[in-house]
């Protein structure tokens, strides 16, 4: 079955990073995946989405236009990709950053304070994986094991030391679902 | 060899290099710049040379430069950056060197932006530059099929002594997808007598040369040419047909485009219209025989293309008046839809096939 996710928000938030994070784990898992990304010029800030297939079977179009889900991590995100999730998909919504309601009333919704939870962690760069925590509580894509064993291997050495506060986040990612 | 996950400009880098490729010269711009940096980075590491020019036209006349040794030698750039590389191309092919120049395709005219386009086909597959020649032209779909088409784009520069283009889109450059690179291999077993790297003996030299000031003798290089193109034209055409046996609507389009077309396919068969893909791996030749075959059931040919309609044009002339072509492209950086493209099926469908 072939599920894909929209993710959204503005850059250096970690976008590209959850995304590849999702494909890496598929990979390890035997899943056929594929990842693409959309950003402009600009290092950090102006919009950035990506991508995410994920499928037993072979990927026709890995080119997103209708997803399953949408992971919104700030307001233009929201309001640029509501519209074109698939009647029944799921919307996860940064709700730290996102002042409003969904309008669709077709879709299920859940409302995630991705960056007070991480800030609460005590580094806001984790907001991503707060809200990777929790879609993988909803759907299991990947396994949150195969998500640490690919955060082994895309982070350096050096940087392995983040492992715990990245597993925390999850955890708490999963936790949120709870308050919803 | 286990898969990898990769980038295509990344996966371009890595399979030139276990394709036996130790020389890149090149020039940054988006959306291939990871390509170049992947190389900055790796062909060091295994003694071969990586080197910034100043400029495309630097890059390209290095390329011909170490092609004329003999070696596989790459260089890749996107849609102005080739356009630059014009004039060297045209020398390289006239001169006959076996090289790869990688075009992954942003929009245009002029400088235009830096989203995935199609916009360059005209160019890559009718020469591009001056005089009578043709590229080898390959249209990956996927990273996997970059990693293939690498391989066996250096194989088919040097049987025909003739520069390979792999002609891709942003999108295709950036995706990241599972590879496996396979087996190594290298140009070794290809005749290099051409090859300038001193007489070792021999009475003549060996000359790497473009011009012919005598009418008589440039004619028998052309002729020459020719020849080898006409040999490429028959035996070197690759095509995928999906679901096309009994589809009365068949898509044609390439690279990433493709793959959405078959999307837009799965949407219509859900429906009960019977439609297929057509996808062209060789560009240049172009498949005609193949998609004659994809289209012997079919009432009607849709070509999908990121560009104004460059492609549709060999469908039309493949075809030869024998079914309708209709053509459906979005432009500037724009990708259509598999939606979109399923809706211009059912049209089609509606207008040209026969009862559902």
């Amino acid at each position: 079955m072939l599920k894909q996710i929209m993710i959204a928000g503005f850059g250096g938030q970690g976008i590209m990073s959850m995304g590849q994070l999702m494909v890496y784990s598929g990979m390890i898992e035997g899943k056929e995946v594929a990842w693409i990304p959309s950003y402009g010029p600009e290092m950090r800030g102006g919009t950035a989405n990506c991508s995410v297939s994920i499928s037993d079977d072979p990927i026709s179009s890995p080119h997103v236009t209708e997803p399953d889900i949408l992971i919104a991590m700030n307001n233009p995100s929201l309001d640029k990709f509501e519209m074109s999730v698939k009647n029944g998909g799921v919307i996860f919504i940064n709700s730290s950053l996102i002042d409003r309601k969904i309008k669709r009333k077709d879709v299920k919704v859940y409302y995630i304070s991705a960056n007070d939870k991480a800030t609460e962690l005590g580094d806001v760069r984790v907001a991503n994986m707060v809200m990777l925590g929790a879609l993988l509580k909803i759907d299991k894509l990947v396994k949150i094991d195969s998500i640490m064993e690919s955060l082994k291997k895309v982070l350096s050495k050096s940087k392995h030391h983040l492992l715990p506060l990245n597993a925390q986040a999850l955890e708490i990612g999963a936790r949120e679902i709870g308050n919803n | 060899m286990s898969k990898v996950l990769m980038k295509g400009n990344e996966v371009i880098g890595e399979a030139a290099i276990k394709a036996g490729c130790r020389y890149f010269f090149g020039y940054p711009i988006t959306p291939q710049s990871e390509l170049p940096e992947y190389l900055s980075r790796r062909l060091p590491e295994i003694g071969g040379v990586y080197l910034q020019a100043e400029s495309e036209v630097a890059a390209i006349n290095m390329v011909y430069g170490a092609a004329a040794t003999g070696v596989r030698v790459m260089t890749s750039s996107s849609s102005p950056g080739i356009s630059l590389k014009q004039e060297g191309i045209s020398y390289i092919a006239g001169s006959e060197l076996p090289c790869i120049i990688v075009n992954i395709m942003r929009g245009g005219p002029g400088l235009g932006g830096i989203q995935p386009s199609q916009s360059d086909y005209f160019q890559a597959t009718r020469g591009g530059g001056h005089g009578d020649y043709y590229l080898i032209v390959l249209a990956p779909a996927s990273v996997q099929e970059i990693a293939d088409l690498v391989k066996k784009g250096f194989d088919l520069a040097e049987k025909y002594r003739n520069p390979v283009m792999i002609l891709g889109d942003g999108m295709l450059g950036q995706m990241m997808e599972p590879v496996d690179f396979g087996v190594e291999t290298s140009g070794d077993s290809f005749d290099k007598s051409w090859a300038t790297t001193g007489k070792n003996g021999r009475k003549k030299s060996n000359i790497v040369n473009s011009l012919y000031l005598k009418p008589e003798e440039l004619e028998v290089h052309n002729r020459e040419l020719e020849k080898k193109y006409l040999e490429i034209k028959s035996k070197e055409t690759m095509a995928e047909s999906y679901l096309t046996k009994d589809a009365e609507i068949v898509v044609a389009a390439y690279g990433m485009t493709a793959r959405i077309a078959k999307s837009a396919v799965d949407m219509a068969r859900e429906e009960g219209i019977r439609a297929g893909v057509f996808r062209p791996i060789t560009l240049w030749p172009y498949p005609e025989k193949e998609l004659n075959a994809a289209t012997v059931s079919a009432k009607g040919v849709l070509t999908v293309e990121m560009s104004l309609g460059q492609m549709v044009e060999d469908v039309k002339l493949s075809l030869n008046g024998r079914l309708p072509v209709e053509f459906y492209g979005r432009v500037g950086g724009m990708v259509p839809t598999a939606r979109a493209i399923f809706e211009e099926i059912k049209r089609m469908s509606e207008k040209f096939g026969g009862v559902k």
